[in-house]
């Protein structure tokens, strides 16, 4: 209702020029700076990723991504048509409307900027859910925007649970779009509701299971460590992670070595120890999951090279754990872990190896890491995945769109193909006594 | 709460010298120019002449600016955008100095500069806001190849701004300069370059590297004609009259090609219709002509007013002209709605003209003749019974002299209205939605009003049709001058999915 409110015509925000949205969300960026430190320190405690990285990689995207679709705000064009007969006719690219918004536990802040940054820039309102497990910093970001000075109902944030808050926010007939990130199991629940109630506009970025393929040319040092980061980052709860690491058989059993090495090095700890590369897991039910994973690996025959324990007796802490000879049908291999478990594949034909990386049912990223020109571009141009990294992985702007193939989601986030979810195109045709061109 | 904007009325000036390399520096000569006041006729302050010694110096410094590898090249879009910003930040932190400094040395009322300064700090937001988007695209070319364009910035962009808006133009010149990456030698106007030079001060406070951002105040035809000429300027952007931008278009093509956009004069026409709001036309078109003591490019100048309304309209447009000439005076009073006209050879050029249009038998409803005293105002003009023939009818004035012209059908109008060799605005006044299109889609203009006039943003692209100039500003239209586009296609020797052969090992 507030939401409805804040958006009906003649309201300040509907009346309030394009540029001065994008003012608006610029001061809301101000904002973010200026309390960068406590907001990074409440991300780290409700979600155990270590202080230094949400400072350096979480707040600088957050803070970028908020100007950027600031900069987006005025210049949200629509076309004049030249239509066959008398008429004049143009397009308008109006908001959506009241926008339903779902966002994880695992990029708190970052999901919601990419969530309120294209919404807000296209004059939508918002009813934003977060997630039940990291509610704090979305709440402390909602604090700010109401000092940014945006208008009352125009940004509404309900901490709940999935079933109940989120399920009435799909169903709701009064909600026009709705955005979803999070599971693909949810993801299908939520699209069905939205379908069955309303027709509203969904959007999903769901799960992945992403290839990351490292040729023999590749530079080896390089290629662990990027394959490395590619899984472990964020506790491995990235719905990008690198999952799959394919290698060429000539360099198997050497990478093999040197990743085990790398994630037997790699520091494990509290979080606001700035020395830590990696904290705990977020939940319970997440440390759960990943440790039935590393079972079902060692029971299905993956050689474990590294890890495979639970960290002390507090806290949700898993040791960085390297599974090698992984083959496809395994669990491992097919489903998505979501923790710090990289399973590493031999292959050894191109063709054999792009098939292999398609015989799943995501297709949300890919990597490839190699010197050959060639190959490094047609693998990019033919794996079926929304994003592909050469030679880097986890590489995020503001202006790249991000999104999945198949079941890893419907439609783009970020870039200026991120605004299309949030906006309706009306077409305008208006007779006029003589046309000329 | 809005605060009440206060002149800097007696402000010591700082910025005098020339900037090259973040550094300001006297001219190589020595020389130096004085700039005046216009409402006292008397100097303010001399400031560094720069010649083509000076150009040369930095068009150098904008050149090693741009080279590959430089902080300027190597900086991330989204930090080009930051920085244009943070500097319209500090373009509205410093207001009310640039306002004063604009009223001082070209008259503008204070109110209505510092109206001008807040309005150009939107332009540096918007492109801003741009830096990071505008890109190339990957094209599904025929053959086994991936194919794909870049963006590049031009390059050294040698950019000639205007007295009439001084901080607008800057704003206009650097926003979409800088958002693409380009590096900048800026001439500003010899009469205005108190303003410009505040700004570019601001450039270096806001941590634009040294070398790309530059400014030479100098004349035309020495700085001017030094930058057009330069070998190494790849760019060239000109505000200010047909007649010089010709000679511009010139020597871009007959050096290196430069590429060129001018933004130059206009006759703009200003056409009411029998139903249009009288009173609302009345206030448009009065404004439209008058601002800025008709100094504008975009000036209604022509006023056609429909023959069924034409004596009322006569009397109320000579009723607001007199009423503006009872508010003349001191530029920095709040009251003050006119000012003078930028300086001598202005001035005596739009009172020959007012003659002109005396001799040729236009009927003076009101003003018609300087004010008299200190400074160079002049009456707010207003002339009727004006025919196509006359040179008040042909000739840009660029000063506050209204011409009103009687006319029967649109059809007549619209041919009149285009019967210019210029095309910069236009504006029509109705209620009628049939009246608006024809009229739109009809007059060659770069700019059409509907029911009002001279309402430009930073969103949407000026320019015009003509002899009014040379491609777009404002507007992401505004980028395209900006931009080099390379075309870059690699040939792999293989196919792409579905079709699945190769070649390779």
């Amino acid at each position: 209702k507030a939401a409805q409110d804040a958006f009906r015509l003649g309201s300040p925000w509907r009346r309030m020029d394009a540029s001065e949205r994008g003012v608006l969300l610029n001061k809301l960026a101000d904002l973010i700076e200026r309390d960068r430190v406590y907001i990074t320190s409440l991300e780290t405690l409700d979600n155990g990723k270590p202080y230094h990285v949400a400072f350096n990689a979480d707040l600088n995207l957050v803070i970028k991504c908020y100007r950027y679709y600031a900069g987006w705000a005025d210049k949200i064009e629509g076309k004049t048509v030249p239509v066959a007969g008398d008429f004049f006719a143009y397009t308008r690219r109006e908001p959506v409307g009241v926008c339903g918004q779902i966002i994880p536990w695992n990029f708190p802040l970052l999901m919601q900027a990419w969530k309120l940054g294209p919404a807000l820039a296209c004059g939508n309102v918002v009813v934003m859910k977060v997630a039940e497990q990291t509610p704090l910093t979305a709440l402390y970001i909602a604090h700010l925007a109401r000092e940014a000075g945006f208008p009352p109902g125009v940004i509404n944030i309900i901490p709940g649970y999935g079933p109940t808050a989120g399920g009435a926010i799909a169903s709701h007939m009064d909600v026009d779009k709705l955005a979803f990130t999070g599971s693909t199991e949810v993801g299908q629940i939520v699209a069905q509701a939205a379908a069955q109630s309303n027709l509203k506009r969904v959007t999903l970025e769901l799960g992945g299971k992403s290839p990351n393929i490292v040729l023999a040319d590749a530079d080896m040092e390089q290629a662990v460590e990027t394959s490395h980061f590619a899984l472990y980052f964020n506790q491995g709860q990235c719905c990008c992670a690198g999952s799959r690491t394919f290698v060429e058989e000539k360099i198997y059993d050497e990478f093999v070595e040197r990743s085990a090495e790398r994630a037997k090095k790699r520091t494990v700890g509290n979080p606001f120890d700035l020395t830590n590369e990696q904290g705990p897991q977020v939940d319970q039910e997440q440390t759960d999951k990943i440790m039935s994973y590393i079972k079902s690996g060692k029971e299905q025959g993956a050689k474990l090279v590294a890890g495979g324990n639970k960290m002390g007796d507090k806290g949700y802490f898993i040791e960085p754990t390297v599974f090698a000879d992984v083959k496809d049908e395994m669990k491992i291999a097919q489903e998505e872990i979501f923790g710090p478990v990289q399973t590493i594949l031999k292959f050894k034909d191109m063709d054999e190896l792009i098939e292999r990386c398609h015989k799943t049912i995501y297709g949300l990223a890919a990597a490839v890491q190699t010197k050959d020109l060639e190959k490094a571009l047609h693998l990019s141009n033919t794996l079926r995945a929304g994003t592909v990294w050469v030679n880097c992985f986890d590489v995020f702007d503001a202006s790249m769109p991000f999104g999945g193939y198949k079941m890893s989601g419907n439609g783009r986030e970020l870039g200026e193909y991120g605004l299309e979810a949030y906006s309706e195109v009306k077409s305008v045709v208006i007779k006029i006594p003589q046309k000329n061109s | 709460m809005e605060k009440t904007p206060k002149p800097v009325r007696d402000q010591k000036i700082v910025y005098t010298k020339i900037l090259i390399n973040n550094e300001f520096v006297d001219s190589v000569s020595g020389k130096t120019f004085p700039v005046i006041n216009p409402t006292t006729g008397k100097k303010i302050c001399d400031v560094s002449e720069g010649d083509k010694e000076d150009i040369d110096k930095a068009v150098a410094a904008a050149k090693e600016a741009f080279k590959l590898g430089s902080p300027w090249r190597r900086m991330d879009a989204s930090q080009r955008g930051r920085l244009l910003y943070k500097l319209g930040d500090l373009m509205e932190r410093d207001a009310e100095i640039i306002a004063s400094l604009i009223t001082l040395e070209m008259g503008k009322p204070f109110l209505q500069a510092y109206g001008e300064t807040m309005w150009a700090t939107g332009v540096l937001r918007f492109y801003a806001g741009l830096a990071d988007k505008i890109g190339g695209k990957t094209i599904p070319i025929d053959g086994d190849l991936f194919a794909f364009t870049r963006h590049e910035p031009v390059g050294v962009c040698g950019q000639i701004t205007p007295w009439n808006y001084p901080a607008s133009m800057f704003t206009w010149k650097i926003g979409p300069a800088l958002a693409c990456g380009c590096t900048v030698v800026m001439k500003p106007a010899e009469q205005s370059p108190l303003s410009g030079l505040h700004l570019v001060a601001l450039c270096q406070e806001v941590g634009i590297p040294p070398g790309v951002v530059n400014m030479v105040p100098g004349y035309g035809p020495t700085a001017g004609a030094a930058l057009t000429n330069h070998p190494d300027v790849d760019k060239v952007a000109f505000t200010g009259s047909t007649e010089v931008g010709k000679i511009i278009l010139q020597a871009s093509g007959g050096t290196n090609i430069k590429r060129t956009s001018l933004e130059l004069g206009g006759k703009s026409p200003c056409v009411i219709m029998d139903d249009a709001d009288l009173d609302e036309a009345v206030q448009f078109a009065h404004d439209g002509v008058m601002v800025n003591a008709g100094q504008c490019c975009i000036a209604g100048s022509r006023t056609f007013v429909h023959e069924k309304i034409y004596d009322q309209f006569v009397a109320k447009s000579r009723e607001l002209a007199e009423k503006r000439t009872l508010v003349t005076g001191d530029p920095f009073d709040p009251n003050t709605q006119h000012g003078p006209q930028v300086d001598e050879d202005q001035y005596k050029k739009v009172l020959e003209l007012i003659e002109s249009g005396k001799t040729d038998g236009a009927k003076v409803e009101c003003g018609g003749a300087a004010v008299g005293g200190q400074g160079f105002f002049i009456k707010p003009t207003v002339f009727s019974g004006v025919t196509d023939n006359m040179r008040i009818a042909k000739e840009e004035i660029f000063g506050p002299v209204q011409q009103l012209f009687k006319f029967k059908t649109l059809d007549e109008v619209i041919e009149r209205a285009n019967a210019t060799t210029y095309g910069l605005g236009a504006a029509i006044f109705t209620k009628n939605i049939d009246n608006a299109m024809t009229f739109t889609q009809g007059v060659r203009a770069g700019t059409v009003w509907v029911n009002l006039y001279d309402v430009i943003h930073p969103q949407a692209p000026f320019g015009g049709f003509k002899m009014s100039g040379l491609g777009r500003e404002l507007g992401e239209y505004g980028i395209a001058a900006y931009q080099e586009v390379k075309s870059k296609e690699l040939i792999v020797f293989l196919c792409y999915y579905p079709c699945g052969c190769r070649r390779y090992a």
